[in-house]
């Protein structure tokens, strides 16, 4: 039996799959490669930052307010103790028999010896520099990066399942669902988007959880029109009406059958839709209506380096534009990547 | 043509009960009480009572959409919760501030950006494309915010070109005056996105067959260019403008938060952080409706700039 299978086989090969030639062309994208490195590593930072193994500690005050950046701490201490230099030394005059506190000194450091001070040597200078309350802004950095990009993907994974879900219900069904669930796209693009938003949040109040779904639930509609015309599309092909010949339910012809055929645009979507919340969230929270106070994200770090700024302290609003502006570039490439490498007749297009 | 106006006037009817029914629906069974919102904490029982009344919110809920509709019928939407303002009134002292900068960005936004675009998609391809297009693409990825925070210090501040910020009630001084740093900073940041946007239009264009054959019978580039493939990419540019054209009214919000000017956008997001539901509602209606308007028109314009469009 084997004897059949191990003879040389003539040229019988299997056609190259559909992700395996996406695969390909992106790895021959030098670009891409770069760029889907750069955002492995900041997810690699945000898990190691969500199990608190760095920047757990990113509100300890661990420097002097509003300490600049650089490496050279030692410097700024150096320069005190030459302050310190100056001033007449030796010992204080003994003033023990005019004074009156004098016999309960000793009472008084016997006590204060039972409790224990730690002394907090406060750094004057951080690779990053430090905000007004002396919290490292490479820590803030970090913890914001978790927040802004976690609240992006997962809105984004929201509205790309909602609209997932409708779209697809819209092009298969068609009939009244489709109507009905036109009608329902019609009336939330006919709201200006950041209008919407605000409705919704005058609504829901603030959090993370919240601006999730405020986003989730309003950016769902690009997604929607999307799935719904590549739906009507599949729902007639011969694949999917012999899948209906041998017995196939709708909803497995729906997701079994046609969702991995269309399954590339679904993926170039949500990359977009990622980059646009991350953005979103960044004016949200510095608006004061996305994630909570005690929270640190993009925009929150903004909102505090605006007046930072007007005295001459830049070293946050640096940090946080340029990790924004690090991940969000690399993220954008690596999406044009994607969608050239999975359709390729869109390539050069944009 | 009075036919197709008439039916589409007659589709945007159900589209208007929908927003009509999400705005009502959003405020009636998610967002809080008005009556605490309005009675503040200190309110007694029978206080938040007397306001239920007068609101109607011990109604039935249906009584309530009726008394929804009838306010966006009337146009009038009572006052204002936070100020006692007359909502009418807001919205109409509020809107000009928001067109005198927001207009201007739309123009400069598109007079810049199509040259451009066609600068650069006729130089597909070129060390000067790919400049563009990386420049582009991490400009993008900066947020609004780092820009406005940075011109204002820059050019407001620091250089004091301009005043930082301000507002007057003569419209030749806020053009003059306190209009430029908004909408300079406001078409820097925009014109990048839109010439990626308008490049793809024109390279769209340009790969079609008449665009060669213009250039085989002798038509110089300057009029295959402007007569021809523009003339053909209007009608996604068009578009592209139409969508554009409901956020003027609501301004950039953000631009009108940092820079003190009294628009519309600054209005509803201080609506939304005092919980004045009537503003949001009223705005939120009435651009939805707007916006329908502008979409049709947008649709009317395609049959001028494009013959071959039928309308049906």
């Amino acid at each position: 039996m084997s004897a059949v299978f191990d003879a040389p086989r003539p040229a019988l090969q299997r056609s190259e799959g559909v992700w395996h030639a996406a695969w390909r062309r992106l790895r021959a994208d030098r670009v891409g490669v770069v760029c889907g490195a750069v955002v492995l590593a900041f997810l690699a930072m945000i898990v190691l930052s969500a199990t608190g193994l760095i920047a757990a500690d990113w509100q300890r005050e661990l420097a002097v307010p509003n300490a600049p950046p650089g490496f050279v701490g030692a410097q700024a201490a150096e320069a005190g103790a030459a302050l310190e230099a100056l001033n007449p030394s030796g010992p204080n005059a003994d003033l023990s028999d005019v004074d009156p506190l004098a016999p309960r000194y000793e009472q008084w450091d016997a006590r204060a010896a039972q409790y224990r001070t730690v002394d907090t040597p406060k750094r004057h200078t951080l690779p990053l520099g430090a905000d007004r309350l002396g919290r490292d802004v490479l820590a803030k950095a970090v913890k914001g990066s978790e927040v802004s990009i976690f609240v992006g993907v997962l809105a984004a994974i929201v509205a790309t399942l909602l609209g997932t879900a409708l779209g697809a219900c819209a092009g298969f069904f068609g009939g009244r669902t489709g109507d009905a669930l036109e009608w329902v796209y019609n009336v939330f693009t006919s709201i200006p988007g950041i209008l919407l938003i605000f409705a919704f949040a005058a609504v829901f109040g603030r959090g993370t959880a919240t601006v999730v779904l405020i986003l989730g639930f309003t950016g769902w509609t690009g997604v929607y029109r999307l799935v719904r015309a590549e739906y009507l599309k599949h729902a007639q092909r011969d694949y999917v009406r012999a899948a209906q010949a041998i017995g196939a339910r709708a909803a497995s012809r729906m997701f079994r059958h046609i969702l991995p055929n269309i399954s590339h645009v679904i993926l170039v979507q949500l990359s977009i839709l990622v980059v646009g919340f991350i953005k979103y969230e960044v004016i949200l929270s510095y608006l004061g209506l996305g994630v909570a106070v005690d929270q640190v994200s993009w925009g929150t770090m903004l909102a505090e380096a605006q007046s930072e700024l007007l005295l001459g302290r830049w070293w946050q609003l640096a940090a946080a534009t340029l990790f924004m502006a690090t991940f969000v570039t690399a993220f954008s490439l690596l999406t044009d990547a994607l969608r050239d490498a999975l359709d390729p007749r869109l390539r050069g297009l944009e | 043509m009075s036919a197709y106006l008439i039916r589409r006037l007659w589709q945007m009817l159900p589209t208007l009960a929908g927003v009509v029914l999400l705005v009502f629906a959003l405020f009636k069974f998610f967002g809080g009480d008005p009556a605490e919102v309005l009675g503040g904490l200190n309110a007694t029982p029978e206080q938040i009572a007397a306001i239920r009344q007068q609101l109607g919110l011990d109604r039935p809920w249906w009584q309530q959409l009726g008394l929804f509709v009838q306010r966006i019928t009337s146009f009038d939407w009572g006052k204002s919760w936070a100020t006692n303002e007359p909502v009418s009134q807001l919205i109409a002292t509020r809107l000009p501030a928001t067109l005198t900068v927001m207009l201007p960005i739309l123009l400069l936004d598109t007079l810049l950006a199509l040259p451009i675009a066609v600068w650069v998609a006729v130089r597909r391809g070129s060390l000067v494309d790919r400049t563009i297009m990386v420049i582009t693409t991490v400009a993008l990825s900066v947020s609004f915010l780092v820009y406005i925070i940075v011109g204002q210090y820059l050019f407001g501040f620091r250089l004091g070109w301009f005043p930082v910020q301000g507002w007057s009630d003569s419209l030749w001084t806020n053009l003059s005056v306190y209009a430029p740093l908004p909408v300079l900073l406001a078409v820097l940041v925009g014109v990048a996105p839109q010439t990626r946007l308008y490049r793809s239009f024109v390279l769209d264009e340009l790969g079609h067959d008449y665009v060669r054959t213009a250039r085989a019978k002798g038509l110089g580039e300057g009029r295959v260019l402007c007569g021809h493939v523009l003339r053909n990419a209007l009608v996604p540019i068009l578009t592209n403008i139409a969508l554009a054209l409901p956020g003027l009214f609501v301004g950039s919000f953000l631009i009108e938060v940092f820079f003190s000017i009294p628009g519309l956008g600054r209005e509803v997001l201080l609506a939304v952080n005092r919980s004045d539901y009537p503003v949001i509602q009223a705005v939120t209606v009435y651009l939805a409706l707007l916006t329908m308007c502008v979409n049709l028109g947008v649709d009317l314009l395609y049959k001028w700039v494009d013959p071959r469009v039928v309308l049906q």
